[in-house]
């Protein structure tokens, strides 16, 4: 990433910040009073049985006119960030579907706007997926209608968080890792385990950011799983009542040694560049935009493995523009497409015909899309549910919404 | 043409309660509807629960966030820091605002008044994050303008957390605490001096008895821009508060997930800004706002 492009990226990030504002105003007052006002009969799908919602059939006709896009930022663009960066203006060029885009900061927000209605698709990660599908929020896709879905990695098809029981509900769209970086300079030797910003004997006391959700939580349980193999963790986002016990225990260690959280990847590079933090979680994209700065710094994939999230493009239910949402399906998972994505955000691109178009030749190999051994031991985002996701039966696991309200009294 | 208009006076003449319902009709609407009623919608949300796994609002009554928010004491700790932020950041305010519009108001040549005045509000203009960033560079724990000012003291720079935070919400705020009490200074009679004078009192006296009763409302008027002001942000914790969250925090970070909770939450500044209020109300502030 460069630095006029890294400015764009404030710029944004700010633009995001406000708009985070409005929306803690508009979910506080709005929302609390459409749900008083409309009484709406949101309890009715409190269940978690997999919804059976009809396939559409297909064939993909002409577009509606219109689609309205829900994306997580850089995943979407339409010119209005930078006038080179722009694939969806081409979309509606070919198309006719007239693409209306917004923007969201984190999948819990992604959630709250789907439930509201009006978007028609949305690139939900792994930990937005699952509540989607089960609040039967968006409808099952046929695969067949997207011929570019052929060309898809193997390893991000009907994986748990964007299929239920065989059936594809979206179409991938990329793939990062959530790594741990370090200040070269300040850091040695360099770390190869997570042990460097959760134990509490760490030499970096006090310079050791983490990320500021619950999701979190996760990282702590993969370190657990490396660690302490007595607890019996198989997957992080399958925690029995003991497990996530000391998995939170493990957290409020960490909390004696943190310095600062981030959930802003903005402040991240800033608490970087200035060398109050010397080591933390991050993403790949904020390393590269890190050392493209000149700061020194480096990501690794530490030993114990690492959580990360993959991205799918999901269909609204009720979306009155079927035909235009297909399309985009199919246009965003294209190999030119995919790999304009990909690289803009600084992430694996689903396509594996992707990694011979992108600017950068060597933008697959950095991220390791086409290396399946790099992805084994990366556990995806996913919705920690009372039914234990390892495929346990003999004990309830901590639902998210519960890991919530402990990371909230964590950081307390 | 003069009869018409006669008679189309003469209908509001008489119907001045028509007249007045015209004009507050819109106001109250909003006041009552959008304003007071989403705060009541809020309440009553605080009342429901979610789907465990969807994160969807279920309209099932139950005490438990409210329990949950009151018997949690990791909660209290949020509440205190917050509040005693809020009264800190209030305080410095006062002491930097009443002197600066003592000196605005009644030393300062006229003409430069208003330079002054734009002086005040020129940050205002600014973006809020702009600022808080600014704050940030400067109170960096190693490098940052601060801990460079206090190094020859042998002082390190208060860093991020609770210091940081009063230091940037006194900053950002400052201008809401000064311009009441400059109004208050500068309506200030110059003959209630001179009286006080003739009368014998000192500085010192006519001080207390005459200048600071007359200031004093708007000091609280201030005081309730500060602080509340202070009570709901949650954007400068995120900043410059380190890891330390305030109670804007706990609501930005469990109003997706758990909005009841959040709600819950967010009366807690609800009260105690009531309370605020309800306290300050006898020194005629509410008055001077």
């Amino acid at each position: 990433m460069k630095a006029p492009a890294f400015i764009e990226s404030i710029k944004r990030r700010m633009q995001v910040q406000k708009k985070r504002l409005l929306t803690i105003v508009a979910a506080a007052s709005a929302s609390a009073m459409l749900v008083a006002a409309c009484g709406g009969d949101s309890a009715s799908s409190g269940g978690a049985a997999a919804p059976e919602a009809a396939v559409y059939e297909g064939p993909v006709g002409d577009g509606e006119g219109e689609l309205n896009i829900l994306a997580w930022p850089g995943y979407a663009e339409n010119g209005t960030t930078s006038p080179d960066v722009d694939w969806v203006t081409p979309f509606t060029e070919a198309t006719g579907c007239k693409a209306n885009v917004k923007v969201f900061g984190t999948s819990d927000e992604a959630v709250k706007l789907m439930q509201g209605g009006g978007w028609d698709v949305v690139s939900a990660s792994g930990d937005a997926s699952l509540r989607l599908i089960y609040g039967d929020n968006v409808q099952p896709v046929n695969m067949e209608l997207t011929p570019n879905y052929a060309d898809v990695f193997e390893g991000l098809k009907k994986q748990q968080w964007n299929s239920v029981n065989g059936q594809a509900y979206g179409m991938p769209h990329g793939r990062g890792a959530n790594l741990l970086m370090y200040n070269t300079e300040q850091v040695s030797p360099a770390p190869d385990s997570w042990s460097v910003v959760f134990e509490g004997d760490t030499p970096l006391a006090g310079k050791v950011s983490a990320y500021d959700s619950p999701i979190a939580i996760a990282d702590a349980a993969v370190y657990l799983m490396a660690t302490k193999p007595e607890l019996g963790i198989t997957y992080p986002y399958a925690l029995d009542k003991d497990q996530f016990a000391a998995a939170i225990a493990l957290l409020e260690q960490q909390k004696g040694v943190v310095g600062e959280y981030w959930n802003d990847y903005l402040k991240q590079m800033a608490a970087f560049t200035e060398g109050t933090t010397l080591a933390s979680t991050t993403w790949q994209v904020v390393a590269n935009a890190l050392q493209g700065e000149g700061v020194k710094v480096d990501a690794v994939k530490p030993k114990e493995g690492a959580t990360g999230w993959s991205d799918t493009w999901m269909i609204a239910k009720d979306t009155p523009n079927i035909n235009c949402a297909y399309k985009w399906l199919d246009w965003i998972a294209s190999p030119e497409i995919n790999a304009q994505a990909a690289e803009y955000f600084g992430e694996a691109p689903a396509n594996s015909k992707a990694c011979a178009l992108t600017a950068n030749k060597d933008h697959c190999a950095i991220f390791h899309a086409d290396q399946q051994d790099y992805w084994n031991d990366v556990y995806y985002w996913n919705t920690p549910t009372t039914a234990c996701l390892d495929g346990r039966t003999d004990v309830e696991c901590v639902p998210y919404s519960e890991w919530g309200t402990a990371w909230t009294a964590l950081r307390s | 043409m003069t009869t018409t208009t006669a008679t189309h006076r003469g209908f509001w003449y008489r119907h001045p309660k028509l007249q007045l319902a015209g004009l507050l009709s819109a106001p109250m609407a909003w006041l009552v509807v959008v304003y007071l009623g989403s705060l009541l919608a809020l309440f009553l949300t605080a009342f429901w629960q979610v789907n465990d796994f969807t994160s969807q609002v279920e309209r099932t009554f139950t005490f438990r966030n409210f329990q949950e928010v009151f018997t949690n004491p990791a909660y209290y700790g949020t509440v205190f820091r917050t509040v005693s932020i809020a009264l800190l950041t209030t305080l410095i305010c006062i002491v930097i605002a009443v002197p600066l519009a003592f000196f605005m108001a009644r030393v300062v040549r006229p003409r430069y008044q208003a330079v002054m005045i734009a002086m005040i509000l020129t940050p205002l203009w600014a973006s809020y994050l702009v600022k808080v960033y600014a704050w940030r560079a400067m109170l960096q724990p190693e490098s940052g303008v601060i801990a460079w000012f206090l190094q020859p003291f042998g002082i390190g720079g208060p860093g991020y957390g609770f210091i940081g935070i009063v230091i940037t919400l006194s900053y950002l705020w400052l201008p809401y605490m000064v311009l009441p009490i400059y109004t208050a200074f500068s309506r200030l009679p110059n003959s209630m001096l001179d009286a006080s004078a003739d009368l014998g009192a000192r500085n010192g006296r006519t001080f207390r008895s005459v200048v600071f009763p007359i200031v004093f409302p708007s000091i609280v008027a201030g005081s309730i821009f500060t602080f509340s002001l202070s009570l709901g942000d949650y954007i400068t914790a995120q900043i410059v508060g380190g890891k330390l969250l305030m109670l804007g925090n706990v609501v930005q970070q469990t109003y997706v997930t758990n909005l009841p909770f959040a709600a819950a939450v967010s009366m807690i500044p609800v009260v105690i800004v009531l309370a605020y209020l309800f306290a300050v109300r006898r020194s005629g502030a509410l008055d001077n706002l």
